[in-house]
């Protein structure tokens, strides 16, 4: 019998059972749905991610609190203003690429209107440093800086917010119950569907921000670099110039590709966790087929006893078993994925969180929905062909 | 046996010494066979007769290669079933024998010419081949405007049609028939013989055929008739 033949049969006796053909396929093709749709937000999240991070601006390291140890939990800083003073006057080249901040969170409100603001308190080259613009107004001078003055620059959703049609320059805003005048208002960056929402943040000298929230440390530091050949030589500029005041242990500096990595890693990990869960719903789909091929088996003895007596050898019916089991999961499989793409669109489309296919996953949903037909169609497909002719057409 | 003078052709399948033991427990044996020899000559019509539980059907399984003997032979142009592998039986099943049986074993689903179609698909062959082949045998048995009925639309004695265009598709050397109208009324019966009869002829294709109906026997040329296993009397006509 020919393969061609073998698919043919196997395809009509699938269309002779249309209703349990379909529920049949409905396990497999929910699987390979769920893992096309999973896989594909957690591709999404992770290019979203990592794009977030990136878009901070390339040639970035960031000096952080704590030895760098991924996993160990988030740790205290040991950083002062003067550390940011210290990189920076120790980076070769031009000063004015060392920038460190304070954040926190706070009510900020001015004439009636309200929300909750990320208040960053920064040094003076901190918005050059992350690749910021002033769209109106200027930014925080040197002096305001030095001297903790009550200023504040906005994002220009925070502006938004707090004078709607108004133009907040040299307009008052309150953050606890101390009032800051706005001398600027920052370019708008647009929203990620991760990480912090940039254009909501009140900026404002570190000096303030510290009598602010009661604190005189400094979160983090950022180096932008030159170029991407001068970032070894900065790295070792800032951790040298740290390393007089501070332990090893108490500061790393990494540079933006390492985060990424790291946080790219680790996404694809979550990717591969939520493909193994939908992977489990694929293989109760592939237990049903499994039941339900033999059931059909046992149904079906009589035609089976009948073809071995007409001359089909034991590997033709086997063959036209396994093809029936291949054709119900590969045919889950193929709707299965077309659905899982669709919902992906749908979700990227109307959801925060985007949704990338990628042609791996579309690869190994259709594999493994065949693979999935052939190892549980087996069992079945061997109980079909070893059945005794003699014995199946008395079968009732 | 071949006489002194001359040989004659061999047979087309011969039976020696056949026993069937059915195992159905450790002290349960059913001995359906107890040692039948005979031959078929081509293009010979035979009947088989016997009472309920004599052994017909499992000496009809034997001869069909669907089943193997306890012990003895059944051989097929010289050669011994027991011999031969799961694909050579298939083959031989496919190439030489037709089989009709009581219950038709039609296939509920598929149509009249499907049906037909079913032993030309473990065949080399075009589809537009082997439907042209259904075709003609349907026509054959006279079946032409059912060819896309399924068994279910079908008289008793059309299923039984459309079983007998199946068997003789293939252009077998040997039709074997299980009480072919044990399921009919006596005239449908006839008719269905009446066919049978007249492919056997025409193509000179050997004819076993199993039943009760002493009538239906009496017109074979040779009657061999079973009892409890055994071969109790063999008659020419
Ligand atoms: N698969 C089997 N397992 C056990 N015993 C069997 C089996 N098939 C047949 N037998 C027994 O073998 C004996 C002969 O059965 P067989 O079917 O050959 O009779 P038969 O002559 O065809 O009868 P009928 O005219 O009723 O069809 C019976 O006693 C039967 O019970
Ligand atoms: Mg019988």
């Amino acid at each position: 019998m020919s393969l061609r033949e073998s698919l043919r049969v196997a395809m009509q006796a699938l269309r002779a059972n249309r209703l349990r053909s379909a529920l049949t396929t409905l396990g497999v093709l929910i699987g390979v749905m769920s893992v096309v749709l999973l896989v594909a937000i957690g591709q999404g999240a992770r290019s979203e991610i990592t794009g977030a991070i990136e878009g901070l601006g390339s040639n970035l390291l960031f000096v952080l609190p704590g030895d760098g140890e991924f996993g160990a939990g988030p740790q205290r800083s040991s950083f002062e203003v003067d550390d940011v003073e210290r990189i920076d006057r120790a980076l070769p080249g031009g000063e004015g690429r060392a920038a460190g901040y304070v954040i926190g969170a706070e009510a900020v409100q001015a004439e009636g209107n309200r929300f909750n603001a990320t208040v960053f308190g920064i040094t003076e080259h901190y918005l050059g440093v992350v690749d910021r613009t002033i769209a109106r107004g200027q930014s925080l001078s040197p002096s305001d800086v030095a001297t903790g003055r009550r200023v504040a620059v906005l994002g220009a959703s925070s502006a938004e917010t707090l004078f709607p049609g108004q133009d907040p320059i040299g307009r008052t805003v309150s953050l606890g119950a101390i009032r800051y005048r706005v001398v600027g208002v920052l370019e708008r960056v647009g929203t990620t569907a991760f990480g912090p929402d940039v254009d909501r943040q009140v900026l404002i000298p570190v000096g303030a921000a510290q009598r602010l929230f009661g604190s005189t440390r400094v979160d983090a530091i950022f180096v932008r670099a030159e170029s991407t050949v001068g970032i070894e030589a900065d790295r070792e500029a800032a951790r040298a110039a740290l390393a007089e005041r501070l332990d090893e242990e108490e500061f790393s500096v990494v540079s933006q590709d390492e985060i990424i990595g790291v946080v790219g890693d680790i996404l694809q990990i979550l990717t591969w966790v939520l493909a193994a869960i939908a992977g489990i719903s694929l293989l109760v789909g592939g237990v049903g087929v499994s039941n339900i091929m033999l059931v059909s088996v046992s149904e079906r003895t009589r035609e089976i006893g009948l073809r071995k007596a007409l001359g089909a050898r034991t590997r033709d019916i086997t063959r036209q078993f396994l093809f029936e089991a291949v054709a119900l999961t590969g045919l889950g499989g193929a709707v299965g994925l077309a659905l899982g793409i669709v919902l992906a669109e749908v979700v990227a489309a109307f959801a925060p969180v985007p949704a990338e296919i990628t042609w791996w996953s579309i690869a190994l949903a259709l594999g493994v929905s065949v693979l999935v037909g052939l190892v549980f169609g087996v069992l079945p497909a061997r109980r079909a062909g070893q059945l005794d002719p003699v014995t199946a057409l008395r079968h009732e | 046996m071949s006489g002194p003078a001359g040989r004659a052709p061999a047979p087309l399948l011969t039976a020696e010494e056949v026993t069937r033991v059915y195992t159905l427990g450790r002290d349960n044996q059913v001995h359906a066979l107890r040692g039948v020899s005979f031959a078929v000559d081509r293009g010979e019509h035979v009947a088989i007769v016997g009472s309920s539980g004599s052994g017909k059907s499992t000496l009809l399984n034997l001869l069909g290669a669907l089943d193997r003997p306890t012990s003895g032979h059944v051989r097929y142009d010289g050669r011994d079933v027991r011999d031969m592998d799961d694909a050579e039986l298939a083959q031989l099943r496919n190439g030489s024998i037709g089989f009709v049986f009581q219950s038709f074993q039609l296939l509920p689903r598929i149509t009249a010419l499907d049906n037909v179609i079913l032993p030309l698909v473990y065949r080399p062959g075009s589809p537009r081949e082997r439907r042209e082949r259904a075709r003609t045998a349907l026509e054959q048995v006279g079946l032409d405007d059912r060819v896309t009925h399924r068994p279910g639309e079908l008289s008793g004695g059309q299923q039984q049609r459309v079983a007998i265009a199946r068997a003789l598709v293939t252009e077998p050397a040997l039709l074997l028939a299980d009480e072919p109208t044990g399921n009919l009324d006596t005239r449908t019966g006839e008719e269905i013989m009446v066919l049978l009869e007249e492919l056997h002829r025409e193509r000179a294709t050997a004819l076993v055929v199993i039943t009760h109906d002493e009538e239906v026997a009496a017109r074979a040329k040779r009657r061999i008739e079973l009892r409890d296993g055994l071969i109790v009397t063999e008659t020419a006509a």
